[in-house]
């Protein structure tokens, strides 16, 4: 009976073991390279083009650029609008920083939701869809703190910039790149990006801080920022390190199984050790 | 077969009736606040979370997840921790209370997670989990979700020889008993990992959360809360019904209690140190001391030293002298401990270095739901005791 009881249970966990991995087979993955955006803020005169052509793409209220009294207090991406840039005054002047999204190459957002409405694309771009449940795990473990959510709305949505997913579906570049008069923005394949924001610390090395933000923070992300002052100065958060968030919350993940073959087994010791001594 | 039919279902209608005084001071007073709540629930689904809640796009997480999930799960931990020791580890004493221990950690998952639904800004995909290719496997949450979700099944499963004396149904009931111990340790496998779940989902606010809170161990640290935070609420709310159900409550029983309660403070005790000792593991890893003179470092020194350390001794001390009023406010103690520190991961702790004017603070209709989901809750448990033998003592069969 008792043993029987036991098999029963240990068939249930290993069906439970079974199942997940046929479920949760990979996909077949093409290798493509991730693109990226390359940010050179010693190029941006704040001009704020970028918010305005993003807006517009994404069928959001279009801010009037022209008003420079935005820039008084630091901003930070709203549910209508993707971009922003900021002013820092800084020990070398003013510098602008565009803000959005940065697309993760291992995103938090990714790994925390459940109905896999966000997404890595195959071409780097984090996107959402209406799988959504609106549980907000995201906005509560992503590092830049990027994804925002309608509280206004009955029928709410997650908001955050998506690199122009549908654009670069029809083979155009991002919006804000586009718009961008300074070249300050510039669009290419992760890796040259890298490429060239090195060549230019190199070649100037007394215009630039020598580090790439992005290029290993939270194990890299698509979005490059060079900078002339250090990142701290600019808004960024420099104490992220550079482990991808995912990794974080792989340990217990892969620890499930664990429980689930060493907890039946444990218990019926326990239950067969203190059957006779134990009962009254 | 029709005959005995029409005899169950005229059953259950007479037992729907109420009984016993419409107009009580508990029922005059709940009764409204459950109505104007069920209102403001309304406001939240046609106006979205922002009319009713404090919500920000800096602090999504707020009241609802912080006491309905974080902190209601744990204390419905009783019940696999009760299940575990009568039927696993064959502690036959606390058999008599086994089942109003299931009851309430089964109610507690129904309605404090249950209020889940409302906190979901897009609640008609709250099954897109479990449906179709949008398993996120990858998923902390996914985890807690699908465990949890099994393990209420498990618990429903676990109380049905409940109903099914109440129904008198007595093949049912036998088929029951042969399938109860391996659904009890599915069951208790099921709690471990939702438990511990709870605890992963903070790993990924690395950095969001003050240093002296973040841990690899959280999982761990989660899941203890929850044996010793659960068994703190069957001494508390069996304290309670052990007096308003006095009337329900056999005369065996009676006699037990305070043995039983003796009994369950030393298991508190026990993982509530296992628990304060992995505390003082953590503290020291993160040199824990460079963070205590400040306003967030004295807000741990609270939680862990006053709701931690301080209910340990009263809860050894209640069991050493019998003191039995001792152990009532020392369970209660550690189970605020409980809520404290999942308080902290959600919204307390997380982003301590925003200024108090970007703050969270729950709105008063959050606190309002937040006490209808609890009085409703008791409403449905005190319809159930009143009804359902679950305060009767089942014998072993073997």
């Amino acid at each position: 009976m008792n043993r029987r009881d036991f098999l029963k249970a240990l068939w249930i966990g290993l069906i439970s073991i079974g199942v997940r991995p046929i479920l949760g087979r990979a996909e077949n993955e093409e290798f493509t390279e991730f693109m990226g955006i390359l940010v050179d803020t010693t190029r941006c005169i704040g001009c704020r083009a970028c918010e305005a052509a993003c807006a517009e793409s994404h069928g959001l209220p279009v801010p009037d650029i022209k008003d420079t009294s935005v820039f008084k207090t630091p901003r930070k991406p709203s549910t209508q609008q993707l971009t922003v840039v900021n002013r820092f005054e800084t020990e070398k002047g003013e510098v602008f920083v565009k803000t959005q999204c940065m697309h993760c190459n291992q995103p938090a957002c990714v790994a925390a939701c459940l109905v896999k409405a966000f997404k890595k694309q195959p071409y780097a771009h984090v996107t959402w869809d209406k799988n959504c449940m609106g549980c907000r795990f995201c906005l509560y473990v992503c590092p830049f703190d990027i994804p925002k959510f309608e509280y206004e709305k009955a029928i709410p949505e997650i908001k955050k910039c998506d690199l122009c997913w549908d654009r670069f579906k029809k083979g155009m570049i991002p919006a804000c790149v586009e718009a961008c008069p300074q070249e300050a923005l510039i669009f290419g394949k992760r890796r040259d990006l890298i490429h060239e924001a090195k060549t230019r610390i190199y070649k100037d090395p007394d215009r630039y801080y020598h580090h790439i933000y992005g290029e290993n923070e939270v194990g890299g992300t698509s979005y490059l920022y060079l900078s002339k002052v250090s990142f701290e100065q600019i808004g960024f958060r420099t104490d992220l390190g550079y482990t991808p968030y995912p990794e974080y919350a792989k340990i217990f993940i892969e620890s499930d199984d664990l429980v689930y073959i060493l907890w039946p087994v444990g218990m019926w010791l326990v239950y067969e050790l203190t059957k006779k001594g134990g009962s009254q | 077969m029709s005959q005995r039919r029409k005899e169950v279902i005229s059953f259950i209608l007479s037992e729907l009736k109420p009984k016993g005084p419409i107009f009580t001071p508990f029922n005059m007073i709940t009764a409204p606040i459950i109505l104007i709540g069920l209102i403001i629930i309304a406001i939240r689904f046609f106006k979205g979370l922002g009319a009713v809640t404090n919500l920000s796009q800096e602090f999504p997480w707020g009241l609802w997840i912080a006491f309905d999930v974080m902190t209601g799960v744990p204390w419905a931990g009783g019940a696999f921790c009760l299940c575990f020791a009568v039927y696993v580890a064959h502690f036959e004493k606390y058999r008599p209370i086994l089942r109003a221990a299931i009851l309430s950690g089964l109610l507690g998952y129904s309605f404090y997670a249950g209020a889940l639904v409302l906190d979901l800004g897009r609640w008609w995909n709250a099954f897109n989990p479990f449906i179709g290719n949008k398993f996120g496997f990858q998923s902390a949450l996914w985890l807690v979700a699908i465990h949890f979700l099994l393990y209420t099944i498990c618990e429903f499963i676990e109380f049905l020889p409940v109903v099914a004396e109440w129904l008198n149904f007595q093949r049912f009931k036998r088929f029951l008993h042969s399938i109860a111990l391996p659904v009890i340790i599915l069951g208790i496998t099921l709690s471990t990992l939702h438990q511990a779940g709870l605890g992963a989902l903070v790993l990924m606010a690395k950095g969001k959360i003050h240093p002296l809170w973040w841990s690899e161990f959280t999982p761990v640290l989660f899941f203890i809360q929850s044996i010793f935070g659960g068994i703190a609420m069957v001494i508390f709310e069996g304290s309670i019904t052990h007096r308003v159900f006095s009337y329900r409550i056999p005369q065996e029983i009676h006699e037990k209690h305070y043995s039983i309660l003796i009994g369950l403070a030393r298991g508190c005790a026990g993982a509530l140190f296992a628990y304060l000792v992995l505390k003082i593991l953590m503290f020291i890893h993160v040199y824990g001391w460079n963070y205590v003179i400040s306003k967030i470092g004295i807000w741990y020194l609270v939680e862990v030293v006053g709701f931690g350390f301080l209910p340990l001794f009263m809860l050894v001390s209640g069991a050493r002298n019998e003191a039995i009023n001792l152990i009532k406010i020392a369970a209660l103690m550690a189970m605020i401990g409980v809520a404290i520190s999942r308080f902290n991961y959600v919204f307390i702790a997380y982003k301590w270095y925003l200024p108090l004017s970007e703050r969270y603070f729950p709105s008063w209709m959050e606190i309002w739901v937040t006490a209808t989901v609890v009085l409703t809750e008791i409403w449905v448990l005190r319809w159930i005791i009143n009804r359902m033998p679950v305060y009767a003592v089942e014998k072993e069969e073997e």
